[in-house]
């Protein structure tokens, strides 16, 4: 979804920091992408390399560090593997699964010189 | 060009008032310069022009074109930074970014940890507060396009209106035609046209909030872009996100697209005067979408017949009601700090 929108404001991030650290060249943008987080991957790396030409990180590598999907599962008590939100719980099959990790859309960190 | 849904360059066009800067000299000249106006325009975020760079195009003669920096001097209650960056901000030619030594060059990892969402999260942020320092009550209206929000909307204004002053919002990528629609049942609105964009930010939201001036301890209605994906993602500083499912659409939307019916408080399950000549069934729907968010509140309503919608009106009035209970007392917090402060002035 919006994968455009996000790419948009993790050029802001970048750009700031960037600027910030006087930097000439963004060489590399880590990004922590929750399974669970409604984003494409693939699709945000399309627009991640249109929003960034012409600007200090054209040309930038994207590494995309996928955070897998957890949640709080209320009959077994216990925090559980999901793979999609409101996913059922892997052990008791119940639907009372709050999501608790995974739902992270995150800049970690960027490579600068 | 987002693969996904078509969003991206927005266009955005705030009704009532956009202008151009049009510019050209006859001797050719190219020049930078500053101005300042006051915020009373729409302008055009081209987003897909990378820098934040506002969208005055100023054509010279000799045909070359020029980017200028400007500054905002809006009557803005919240904090509202217009940090558009402008192109040179991105020079490679110039600035503190060529001010290294050859040869001492060294590429270094920067920290960042942020939310990507986390500038429009600010002015949802700045939203929310303006809102509640008010007493106004506000709420974001999403669904897919065709649910009957706006008339569902209008009904909702003609219960209400005598009873509490209203604003609206509406969002579409064109067209004012729904912000004409709320005019007729006479309260103000104001539409924001997001162009290619898929959905309403908060930053939308702020300069439309300045320009309706909404009253204390009103309701304050957004109806976002037809769509059930994007706003989803999209604080805009509302209170509660509402969604409308009609029951022409399918039992599993709300499994379909579960983010939106997550981020949702309530749901209204729309055109139940249509269920007896439907095969929709309706309880199914209401436990898909307790599935996907089991504190959902659900009212079954039809906005043409007038159906359930008392239980929908009573659960904004209960809102509007708790809103005003906490602007009661930050205003009786304010006298008392006003009275003690004078007690301490009169002291000295």
């Amino acid at each position: 979804m919006h994968e455009m929108s996000l790419a948009e404001g993790v050029l802001q991030l970048v750009e700031d920091t960037a600027r910030r650290e006087q930097a000439s060249r963004v060489k590399l943008v880590v990004l922590e992408i929750g399974k669970l987080s409604s984003v494409e991957p693939a699709a945000l790396s399309f627009c991640f390399d249109v929003v960034t030409r012409g600007s200090i990180a054209e040309g930038a590598a994207l590494e995309i560090v996928d955070v897998p999907g957890a949640g709080w599962c209320m009959q077994c008590a216990a925090t559980v593997p999901i793979a999609e939100r409101y996913g059922a719980c892997p052990t008791c099959g119940s639907h009372q699964v709050q999501p608790n990790g995974g739902t992270e859309m995150r800049v970690r960190e960027i490579e600068i010189e | 060009m987002c693969t996904v849904c078509g969003c991206g360059a927005g266009e955005v066009k705030i009704e009532g008032g956009a202008h151009e800067h049009t510019h050209v000299h006859a001797d050719g000249t190219v020049h930078t310069h500053s101005h300042g106006h006051d915020h009373d325009h729409a302008h055009s975020h081209e987003a897909a022009a990378l820098a934040g760079s506002h969208g005055h195009a100023h054509t010279h003669a000799d045909g070359t074109t020029h980017v200028h920096e400007h500054v905002h001097q809006g009557e803005h209650a919240h904090d509202h930074h217009h940090q558009h960056a402008i192109g040179g901000d991105l020079d490679y030619g110039t600035g503190p970014a060529r001010a290294h030594v050859p040869g001492m060059s060294q590429s270094r990892m920067v920290q960042i940890e942020q939310d990507i969402l986390s500038k429009n999260n600010a002015y949802a942020a700045a939203n929310r507060k303006w809102f509640d320092e008010r007493g106004i009550f506000a709420l974001n209206l999403v669904s897919s396009p065709g649910s009957g929000k706006t008339t569902l909307l209008c009904k909702t204004i003609e219960l209400l209106k005598d009873k509490v002053a209203i604003n609206v919002v509406e969002g579409d990528q064109q067209t004012a035609n729904d912000a004409e629609r709320i005019r007729a049942t006479g309260v103000p609105a104001i539409q924001i046209n997001t162009g290619k964009g898929c959905h309403l930010d908060g930053h939308m939201v702020g300069h439309a909030m300045q320009r309706l001036q909404p009253k204390d301890e009103s309701l304050f209605l957004i109806e976002n872009v037809g769509n059930l994906v994007c706003p989803a993602a999209f604080d805009l500083g509302e209170h509660h996100k509402v969604a409308i499912l009609s029951v022409t659409e399918g039992e599993d939307k709300p499994l379909k697209y579960p983010d939106m019916f997550a981020a949702a408080d309530v749901m209204l399950l729309n055109k139940c005067d249509l269920l007896p000549y439907l095969e929709f069934d309706a309880d199914l729907a209401e436990a898909n979408a307790r599935r996907v968010n089991p504190d959902l509140t659900i009212f079954r309503v039809s906005a043409s017949s007038g159906d359930g919608m008392r239980a929908w009106l009573d659960w904004i009035e209960a809102g509007l009601e708790a809103q005003r209970g906490s602007h009661g007392e930050s205003v009786d917090a304010l006298k008392a700090r006003i009275a003690e402060l004078e007690r301490q002035l009169a002291a000295k």
